[in-house]
């Protein structure tokens, strides 16, 4: 399919200042059990293809998921079209704006054992951790899922550039519920919301340890019924990967993104606590926070080698020894801040146009072991595994909710609690961060589901994070 | 469009095999959607979509796919074939499915509105001659959108009309700004031009000095579309048959322990008045109206076909993911003109966002305030609130806090536009409550 949508490109490509053209084509696959009953199976095709058009200072871009010749030329017309009206009257002069001419290929890596997918394997699978979760029967829903997806991407440009990225994306999920009375508390792998979603195949399981997970949720789920509330208070708050993946994502990534803080996303996602005149100098955190765009780790969720203005992709530091850098805005963006960002101007299919998203944003490891952590705080609680998550449209005042606590009382690990939230302000935050894991505490987490931009577009992202300890956090339980 | 998916049907029906049947589900729109930043364009463009949702049953085996169409059977033709290959390649492998529900009563229905839009140029015209002088954010998006089902039993329904949605912000500073949404089958620029005086006269009383007030418990107004924010959350597994069977529902208290919510709440699915097709994606024909809270009891839920088979009972045409798209909640005794003097002193909210559970148990949510919310006293705006954040349970909101509800209501058309433009809205009264509790 590339050659042809070349070939076609080549014929049809308008003589205007800039032309681009993006397709994609993905494939995919759902399995999901439920109280061991499977699903109906789905799977899917979507292709199609997005032309971009800057010219004489206007930007345009049509969409169409006719990819034939008059598809394509329709799109051309009607991008030129947009091009002609917008010129003069654009939030900035697209002519001052110079994108890529790259040229590559990228693939997600290949899976070490080479293990293809089977479908009936697959359903096996699912179907034995679907059993193994109904142990008692105040099990009253569980499922296990993996979902595959497969995604071509061809970048052209007019004036010659060619980039070819390949994904698999493996997502894995499984939950189970429990309840007695009016309480019912769920317990999840990675999180209801797919946290172990990584790029990769069949080797996905092993990594984010679904064989035997549907046991061992099922008896947490069970232990959150028996357990207390989470205390209420001002306390230690020591977050594991499976909830650190959400504070990075809310209250990091959401307001670094340039364009929020240019203000395009004002009326929708909201704008950002962080101005333009703060990056260089702003303490965003304490000495020990460094945070990266990383899109060069193999198997993370939204690791790729151009975004999809075509500028390549770098690991780079946003914020170094707790001090802000940079701010995460791809090439439009960038040249309307006048100020360096990276490479993350991403859409997230052929029918939406690339805006500021986070890719993978990580936070890297420190140097204190878990036991460590624990052994450093008198009284405070072990949150995992986000459930519950708001926000202010500045990103500034949150609060969380996780599935999963444990009291830590004079540097022990102690009881399970249920219904464990806390709260806080961005701008603070991350100021009151007294430890940072190290890297057995490290783990690679994602998500398919980040919603953003008019017009509406989920991504996928990945954050990477070593558990972290914070100090007098104002949490909370259930009533 | 209507009749490449007939024809496209008429295909599908010619390659069935031995006692194969199918259902598909067809959405198509073609949207042009202009963004705008600082009163000037962002990001125009045009998206044309077909996309092909394919059911293949034999017995009580049966498996779906999806796919991307180019709008030209003669291209389309192998990509169906493929499709449906596929699909009866793998029913051997899959076991037969004890909740399978298909609706074999054909129940053909259309639904045509012609459109009346006018160029999409000449809206974004509008709006940029409008917002010069103002700080404008926001998106059109406008044009038509198709939603089809046929089955290999012979039912057609089809549903078809053209809609804009233009949804602004006027911003004052930093996070003040006035919200807005113009949105119908008809553009008015009459209309259009008195929303957005009205929206520049409110930006006046975000000049004034914002003020903070502490954690606690306050007298409060939601306007419809900061109620829609509260009421939306009951789609999340709130109404769904099957949460509230597997006790997962926000209102399985409702359910299972009777509780209440004020009996001045009524509300049902009010397809009859909605937007979205009546009909959903397995051909299952919505009823006009679903009685889902009635004076303040749990009433009715949403019961999909798949729900109504592992249960044993009936469905009542809600999708796959028994949410609603028409919530409507009954009108009160309220007068709309009325709702700063009964606040009298307290906090109005005109918009709330990112809402969530904080405690799904007892329907506790917490949230924020944004856009147009202000501090009220004697009946008086004083001045727009820095933003705050609710942590409140609806049994309190809705059930022993609830003051009244305004006897004007407001049709708020969904604005989202993941992967497709939205057919969903609401039609709700504004609220006033006793307290709300913030606590940040």
């Amino acid at each position: 399919m590339f050659d042809s949508i070349r070939t076609l490109f080549k014929d049809l490509a308008p003589a205007v200042d800039f032309c681009s053209l993006r397709f994609v084509e993905e494939a995919s696959e759902q399995l999901t059990v439920r109280q061991n009953v499977l699903q109906p199976v789905s799977s899917g095709i979507d292709r199609g293809a997005m032309i971009t058009v800057m010219h004489r200072g206007g930007y345009g871009y049509a969409a169409s998921s006719d990819v034939t010749r008059a598809g394509l030329q329709d799109a051309i017309a009607r991008a030129q079209a947009w091009a002609e009206a917008s010129r003069g009257r654009s939030v900035v002069d697209y002519s001052a704006i110079a994108l890529p001419r790259p040229s590559g290929l990228f693939e997600s890596p290949a899976s070490p054992n080479g293990k293809e997918w089977s479908r009936k394997d697959l359903i096996d699978l699912l179907m034995q951790e679907s059993h193994a979760c109904a142990i008692d029967p105040r099990v009253v829903d569980w499922q296990a899922s993996v979902w595959s997806v497969a995604s071509s991407q061809l970048y052209l440009t007019v004036d010659g550039g060619d980039i070819a990225q390949h994904f698999r994306y493996l997502i894995p999920g499984l939950a189970a519920t429990a309840n007695q009375g009016a309480d019912t508390q769920t317990r999840s792998l990675g999180g209801q919301y797919n946290g172990y979603c990584r790029q990769g195949g069949l080797e996905v399981l092993e990594q984010a340890g679904f064989h035997g997970a549907g046991r061992r949720v099922a008896q947490e789920a069970l232990d959150l019924l028996a357990a207390p509330n989470c205390p209420s208070g001002s306390m230690d708050l020591l977050l594991m990967p499976e909830q650190m993946m959400l504070q990075i994502h809310e209250s990091i990534g959401h307001p670094l993104e340039l364009d929020r803080i240019l203000g395009d996303e004002r009326n929708f996602a909201g704008t950002s606590f962080v101005t333009l005149d703060m990056f260089g100098h702003y303490q965003y955190g304490a000495n020990l926070l460094n945070v990266t765009y990383d899109p060069t780790r193999p198997e993370q969720f939204a690791s790729y080698g151009w975004d999809d203005d075509g500028s390549p992709a770098e690991r780079t530091f946003l914020i170094r020894n707790g001090l802000l850098e940079r701010p995460l805005g791809g090439a439009v963006s960038q040249a309307r801040a006048g100020m360096a960002g990276v490479a993350n101007s991403r859409a997230c299919s052929w029918n939406r146009p690339p805006i500021d998203r986070m890719a993978n944003l990580n936070i890297e490891p420190g140097s204190s072991r878990l036991d460590e952590m624990i052994r450093s705080v008198e009284r405070g609680v072990l949150m995992d595994t986000n459930v519950s998550w708001s926000i202010d449209d500045s990103r500034n005042k949150f609060q969380f909710g996780c599935e999963f606590g444990r009291l830590i009382e004079d540097g022990e690990l102690k009881g399970i609690v249920k219904n464990p939230n806390y709260r806080g302000i961005s701008a603070t935050f991350w100021r009151s961060l007294k430890a940072v894991g190290d890297q057995s505490t490290f783990n690679v987490m994602g998500t398919p589901f980040c919603g953003k931009g008019e017009p509406s577009q989920v991504i996928r992202v990945g954050h990477a994070s070593p558990a972290c300890l914070f100090g007098n956090i104002d949490v909370f339980g259930g009533e | 469009m209507q009749n490449y998916f007939h024809d496209l049907a008429a295909f599908l029906d010619t390659r069935l095999k031995g006692k194969e049947q199918y259902t598909c589900w067809l959405s198509a729109e073609a949207s042009d959607f202009v963004r705008f930043n600082r009163s000037a364009i962002r990001q125009p463009g045009h998206v044309r979509q077909i996309y092909l949702s394919l059911h293949l049953i034999d017995g009580m085996r049966h498996a779906k796919t999806s796919t991307s169409l180019a709008g030209n059977l003669e291209s389309d033709r192998p990509l169906l074939e493929y499709m449906l290959n596929g699909l009866r390649s793998r029913l051997p492998e899959l076991p037969e499915d004890p909740h399978l529900l298909i609706s074999t009563e054909v129940q053909s229905s259309e639904h045509i509105s012609a459109s009346q839009l006018p160029e999409t140029g000449a809206i974004v015209d509008e709006a940029l001659t409008a917002a010069q002088g103002h700080d404008m954010v926001g998106i059109l998006a406008a044009g038509p959108l198709w939603r089809g089902f046929a089955n290999s039993f012979g039912q057609r329904n089809w549903h078809q009309s053209a809609s804009f949605n233009l949804d602004w912000s006027l911003y004052q500073s930093r996070d003040k700004a006035v919200k807005t949404t113009h949105a119908g089958f008809e553009w008015s620029s009459a209309e259009f031009r008195e929303k957005f005086a009205n929206a520049a006269a409110q930006l006046a009383m975000l000049q004034r000095t914002p003020i903070s007030i502490r954690p606690g418990a306050y007298r409060a107004y939601l306007t419809p579309a900061a109620l829609s924010d509260i009421i939306g959350m009951l789609n999340w597994d709130g109404l769904s048959e099957k949460a509230l069977r597997t006790r997962q529902s926000s209102l399985r208290r409702m359910r299972d322990e009777g509780w209440q919510l004020n009996p001045a709440v009524t509300l049902a699915e009010n397809t009859a008045d909605g937007l979205a097709p009546a009909f959903q994606n397995e051909g299952f024909i919505k009823p006009e109206r679903i009685a889902l809270i009635e004076q303040g009891c749990l009433a009715g839920s949403m019961i999909s076909p798949r729900t109504a088979k592992e249960y044993g009972i009936a469905t009542n045409g809600a999708d796959g993911g028994e949410s609603a798209n028409s919530l409507d909640l009954a009108g009160g005794a309220l007068p709309q003109s009325r709702a700063l003097q009964e606040l009298d002193t307290g906090v109005f909210i005109g918009n709330l966002w990112y809402l969530n559970f904080s405690d799904r148990s007892n329907f506790r949510l917490t949230g924020m305030t944004r856009f147009a919310t202000f501090w009220v006293e004697n009946g008086e705006i004083k001045a727009p609130l820095n933003v705050m954040r609710f942590d409140d349970s609806l049994y309190r909101m809705l059930g022993e806090n609830l003051l009244g509800l305004t006897r004007e209501r407001e049709l708020l058309i969904d604005t989202d536009t993941y992967g497709a433009r939205s057919t969903g809205s609401m039609r709700l009264p504004g609220a006033l409550v006793k307290e709300l509790r913030f606590v940040l």
